[in-house]
């Protein structure tokens, strides 16, 4: 059987993988994959917890976190085609119209 | 499980606003394309208003956990939806004038409200972090898509953009948190999770950064400092009255599930959070404050004046007795009316070409416009703690709760810092009463301003004089003793 240090090593690697991507990647549509990753790290968290701790309560909340995911990134790649639309941009940086 | 009719019962208002926000969705095409959007605004209105009756009806029971847990009954939540149906009717009627205002031809714009709004519901009643999350989902997308609403203005686009990408982050790290308290507790219950937490071995390193995570979590939601970058951006570009609606009732929501979570779920860790949660709010307080005085732009000084408003509210949260939690929940209460209230007078500045987003377009209002200055007025010393007003009680609960746990260094801190929001604020009316008019003033004019103004004056001036009622009914309402 796996320990359930490993997963939690793997989980902990996604997430940190995820929020470099977010803080670093300059291309929206990378930055919206990074925090998917960050999201299933989460999942991955979960159902470790879940079967190590032999309860369901994990494996639901897994379920819930992809649904509200998918519905996230729905709303987000919306916005987005409105922005580029408008603008013509793909990159964080250049989301500068506003200061101050 | 079975549903009981318990069950149903204690979720009634929910039922109703999510009820009534997909007949509206559909009801929407068969009223004429003219008047569509009024009429669906004040069905909005009237659901709003239905759900209030329904939670005065059933806050009268005891304290109730339904839905196999999940879902809790009590005057804490009961309180809150108070809070969130104010600033849910408040910002409709703000925006009656301002979507014609803005050219915005659709009527999901109050339908999203709704949606929001049952979302900050579920939040306030969320006994099991499963609920609370979910809530903060509910509530959070239709904010993200009102808030880009301006399809056409690119500070719109940009500033949904921004918001989503960084809710989303947020949530994300929340959620880590979350599971690793999961983890480490074996389950998402509060209740279960203080039972848990009162066994010492559970405080491993590992828990003390779930605690951070979820403060980081909150802390995007409440704009607290250093999780605040998204506020000003967000709600510059957002149309006004979503700024208001965020700025109230999102922040209201996340409150509602900050103070549940850490006080109800982590009471017995309290150590653990008090440092964190103390640093992110004088953080907020000196950022906010500060920051804003160097704004021209009137709805980024608000964003930046609403990051230091949630510095002061968490301090009710670091004092951690009844009497801060019930500090937090008026503060909560006034701050709906008195921010909502200005974003109003801002609003009603925002006709034809002019934008009244300058704040040196308010020179000289109050030459040719009393009324309107007065109500700017008495928002603006509401807003900076200056009495007979709402927000001088508000600050002064706070104050004295941590003043009784004996943190007199973090009270020493606010009071300086409402001395620097006064400037801020006092600048406003400074430039609307002792500057000469450049021009004509352009006004929007609408029942549904006049109205709103007009009630968000008398609460904060009603909560000012007489605020013994509303602090004794937050006073029962909290969840401690």
């Amino acid at each position: 059987m796996v320990p359930l240090t490993w997963y939690i090593a793997l989980s902990a690697l996604l997430f940190m993988v995820g929020v470099g991507g977010v803080l670093l990647r300059r291309n929206i549509i990378i930055v919206l994959m990074s925090v998917e990753l960050i999201l299933n790290s989460v999942n991955i968290n979960f159902v470790a917890f879940s079967y190590y701790l032999q309860d369901l309560t994990g494996q639901i909340f897994a379920i819930f976190t992809i649904t509200v995911a998918a519905a996230e990134i729905a709303v987000a790649l919306g916005i987005l085609i409105a922005l580029v639309r408008n603008r013509n941009i793909i990159n964080v940086d250049e989301i500068d119209t506003m200061r101050g | 499980m079975i549903f009981s009719l318990k069950d149903i019962v204690a979720i009634l208002p929910e039922i109703t606003i999510v009820a009534g926000a997909c007949v509206l969705l559909l009801a929407a095409l068969l009223i004429p394309k003219g008047e569509r959007k009024d009429v669906i605004a004040y069905f909005a209105i009237g659901f709003v208003a239905l759900a209030a009756i329904d939670t005065l009806i059933i806050s009268g029971m005891e304290k109730t956990t339904v839905l196999g847990g999940m879902f809790v009954l009590d005057g804490y939540a009961c309180f809150f939806k108070f809070v969130f149906y104010i600033g849910t009717i408040l910002s409709i009627l703000l925006s009656l004038n301002y979507v014609d205002e803005e050219k915005i031809n659709v009527e999901e714009y109050y339908i999203l409200m709704l949606f929001s709004l049952s979302g900050m519901m579920v939040i306030a009643s969320g006994a099991n972090l499963l609920t609370i999350y979910l809530g903060l989902e509910l509530m959070s997308l239709p904010v993200y898509v009102l808030v880009g609403f301006l399809q056409r203005d690119i500070r719109s686009n940009e500033a949904s953009m921004k918001y989503i990408v960084l809710g989303a982050f947020s949530s994300g790290i929340l959620l880590f948190g979350i599971s690793l308290i999961y983890g480490l507790t074996g389950t998402t219950q509060l209740v279960g999770i203080a039972e848990a937490l009162t066994d010492a071995t559970v405080h491993v390193p590992v828990f003390a950064l779930a605690v951070i995570m979820l403060v980081a979590g909150f802390g995007f939601k409440i704009a607290g400092v250093p999780f605040h970058m998204w506020a000003p951006d967000a709600y510059e570009g957002a149309p006004t009255p979503i700024t208001g609606f965020m700025s109230v009732a999102v922040k209201a929501a996340a409150f509602a599930a900050l103070l549940r979570v850490f006080i109800e779920g982590l009471s017995t860790v309290q150590a653990d959070w008090q440092l964190v949660v103390a640093l992110v709010s004088v953080a907020s307080l000196v950022v906010g404050n500060v920051v804003a005085i160097a704004q021209s732009n009137i709805k980024r000084m608000l964003a930046y004046s609403s990051v230091g408003h949630a510095g002061y509210a968490l301090l009710g949260l670091v004092a951690g007795t009844a009497e801060g939690v019930s500090g937090v929940m008026f503060y909560m209460l006034t701050y709906t009316f008195m921010n909502l209230g200005a974003f109003g007078v801002v609003i009603t500045m925002r006709k034809g070409s002019q934008m009244g987003e300058n704040i040196e377009d308010y020179a000289g209002l109050a030459k040719t416009n009393r009324a309107l200055a007065l109500a700017m007025l008495i928002f603006l010393f509401s807003l900076a703690g200056i009495p007979p007003t709402a927000g001088f009680v508000a600050k002064f609960y706070i104050f004295m709760a941590l003043i009784h746990q004996g943190m007199i260094p973090l009270a020493v801190i606010a009071v300086l810092m409402s001395a620097v929001a006064a400037y801020y604020y006092a600048r406003i009316v400074m430039i609307m009463y002792m500057r000469e008019p450049a021009g004509e003033f352009e006004l929007a004019r609408s029942r549904g301003l006049v109205y709103a103004l007009v009630l968000a004056v008398i609460a904060v001036i009603l909560m000012g004089v007489y605020p013994t009622y509303f602090i004794e009914l937050a006073q029962r309402a909290t969840f401690i003793m």
